[in-house]
């Protein structure tokens, strides 16, 4: 009787670890596949340069949706950072679209993290024309075929976003 | 031959299972314990709060006619409200000292007993930098039927994809 008493409380001690681990993050993961074309925008960065979407054709872009003031996306940063210069050979470019940050929290932040990627201030015409960021961190995964494949929506698992890069990157070209 | 234990000796397998069980229930605990952190004051508004109002409920609510119809007020980004939001709402703005006095003004005519939810769904619920400090406000101010719309991920995934009614524009 005792060891049935011992092991079942083994077992809602487990039972609670597992979801006190599952649950600690609060990360959330949405992934949609999209495979709708890629919009074609011309945008200008924080720092005044053109980002012509159509220039990056034939590359794996993610497009990174986030505010220096959403600490989710701010954590994400340096993975975004990683990842461009991990697989920018490849042909990886990273675009980050910041929305509604503060220009000098914009600008700071930039420079705090040396990111090493484009960043463009978001505006309504650009959240649109990706179907609508109604949420932040959002990540759209476009392959080299100009197609969206995935949407990320919440903080993500960025082994799972690598996995994609990694596929998309190596994907078989038509 | 088999070797013969004393009673009230334990065998050596009994012994293994007993440190195994203590050891996967210490292992739980101290995983518990480290997604708690014990100087953080409790969250009056984590899941499960009775502060909380689910879409479904919501909805519903804003159905009704007369003083229980509630007064839902918009606390995040407003590039995200001009996109979608709830229809009825009233755009406050992210609650920021640089626009509190803005805030404070708009929510002022309101009764201070008047059914308020206010929502933002902007981030992850646990890093939402926009709900708590406009309930704070609210309750600074005096209101008494404050209620948080819980939206756990953002506006997008736990609304407008779940189908409830949405409004474009200002």
């Amino acid at each position: 009787m005792a060891r049935k008493v011992i092991l079942l409380v083994a077992i809602a001690g487990l039972a609670l670890g597992v979801y006190a681990a599952m649950h600690r993050s609060g990360r959330n993961h949405v992934t949609a596949v999209f495979l709708h074309a890629a919009p074609e925008l011309s945008m200008t960065d924080l720092n005044g340069g053109a980002v012509q979407t159509s220039s990056y054709k034939g590359k794996v872009v993610l497009v990174n949706f986030w505010a220096a003031w959403c600490t989710p996306c701010a954590e994400e940063i340096p993975q975004f950072i990683a990842l461009e210069k991990k697989y920018q050979d490849q042909g990886l470019q990273v675009i980050g679209i910041s929305v509604e940050d503060d220009p000098r929290d914009l600008r700071a932040f930039y420079r705090k993290y040396q990111m090493n990627y484009p960043v463009v201030p978001s505006d309504l015409k650009i959240a649109d024309a990706f179907g609508g960021v109604l949420g932040l961190p959002t990540t759209f995964v476009i392959g080299r075929d100009n197609l969206i494949h995935g949407k990320h929506s919440g903080a993500t698992d960025f082994s799972v976003i690598e996995q994609e890069v990694v596929a998309l990157l190596h994907a078989p070209q038509s | 031959m088999a070797a013969r234990m004393n009673p009230g000796s334990i065998s050596s397998r009994t012994l293994i299972l007993r440190w195994s069980i203590l050891a996967a229930m210490a292992a739980s605990a101290m995983a518990f314990a480290s997604g708690q952190n014990p100087a953080k004051p409790a969250d009056e508004l984590a899941p499960g709060s009775p502060l909380l109002i689910q879409p479904e409920e919501l909805v519903q609510a804003m159905k009704t006619r007369g003083p229980g119809r509630p007064v839902v007020l918009y606390v995040g980004p407003k590039s995200f409200y001009l996109q979608a939001h709830i229809p009825g709402t009233d755009f406050v703005g992210p609650v920021r000292p640089e626009n509190v006095e803005k805030v404070r003004a708009r929510i002022a005519p309101l009764a201070k007993d008047a059914p308020v939810v206010i929502y933002c769904g902007c981030c992850p619920w646990d890093h939402c930098p926009n709900i708590r400090p406009a309930f704070a406000e609210l309750k600074k101010e005096g209101f008494t039927r404050v209620r948080v719309l819980y939206l756990a991920n953002n506006f997008g995934t736990n609304w407008v994809e779940k189908g409830f009614p949405v409004a474009r524009g200002e």
